[in-house]
């Protein structure tokens, strides 16, 4: 049987898809993805990541940066580190799973982002309530979602592989839908 | 509704899914009259109900939740994990 190689692949093609309203939605490139599961006790995982990777361990809701690196709360006992590699020791602390090209990553970034994705989402989406850096496990047009706000005006949004189409499709109505009230 | 998860605070209904009332699991095997209660018959109480709710487009966890059916305040929520509050 010949060698098979499998490449992890992006679910969409890279790049921005529609702008409207100085609004954009850009399918973002794919990073390297580790789903982290430390067990009852993430205490060897928060030491793992901050000897490793100079990363805390976030709190719900949270996202630990560092350079070149990213650690989001991801759920109950569930962290998502995003950029490196895992480092080794990691594996010793949690379960670890490559989910690089698991999910579809879409940015949406502008004056009307806000307004786009409450029409989508349930989340209170004021910045007292979800400030620039917070994250959130939630429900995007019936699909689970995970939300990051990259800034006053941008959300980074990733929903599973399997359903990039309809992510794109959701955002695209939204946006069109604000953009031709023309209150931005 | 809104329901407060003690990990995401505050959030829509639609994001959580019923998982049935909170009921005191009878001890042992033997089959008897608490096992019938336990798997046939509910109270309907027009008040305080003990509940289970997951936040499964949430943070997955698992809630207890004590609320008032007929004006649908809630009176409190716990992670369901480590028996609740």
């Amino acid at each position: 049987m010949p060698e098979l190689t499998l490449i992890a692949q992006n679910a969409l093609p890279q790049g921005v898809v529609t702008t409207l309203a100085g609004t954009r939605i850009e399918v973002l490139p794919m990073r390297r993805l580790t789903a982290l599961m430390p067990g009852p006790d993430a205490g060897p995982l928060a030491e793992a990541l901050m000897a490793q990777h100079g990363l805390g361990l976030p709190a719900p809701g949270a996202v630990e940066h560092a350079e070149q690196a990213e650690c989001l709360w991801f759920g109950m006992g569930q962290y998502l580190l995003v950029g490196p590699a895992p480092a080794p020791g990691l594996a010793e602390a949690a379960t670890l799973t490559d989910q690089s090209d698991a999910w579809a990553t879409v940015l949406l970034e502008g004056p009307a982002a806000r307004d786009v994705l409450a029409r989508l989402c349930p989340l209170d989406l004021r910045a007292r309530a979800f400030a620039p850096g917070a994250t959130a496990r939630t429900e995007l047009a019936h699909m689970a979602a995970s939300v990051t706000r990259t800034g006053p005006d941008g959300f980074r949004v990733m929903v599973f592989r399997s359903m990039a189409e309809t992510l794109l499709h959701e955002l695209r109505a939204a946006l069109e839908a604000v953009a031709a009230r023309g209150m931005v | 509704m809104r329901l407060t998860c003690p990990l995401c605070g505050e959030r829509d209904l639609r994001e959580f899914t019923y998982r049935g009332a909170a009921l005191a699991r009878p001890e042992g095997e033997a089959w008897g009259d608490d096992w019938h209660d336990y798997i046939h018959l509910r109270d309907n109480p027009a008040g305080e109900s003990r509940e289970y709710w997951a936040h499964s487009t949430g943070c997955a966890a698992v809630l207890l939740v004590t609320r008032d059916t007929r004006t649908h305040e809630v009176l409190g929520s716990a992670l369901a994990k480590g028996g609740g509050a």
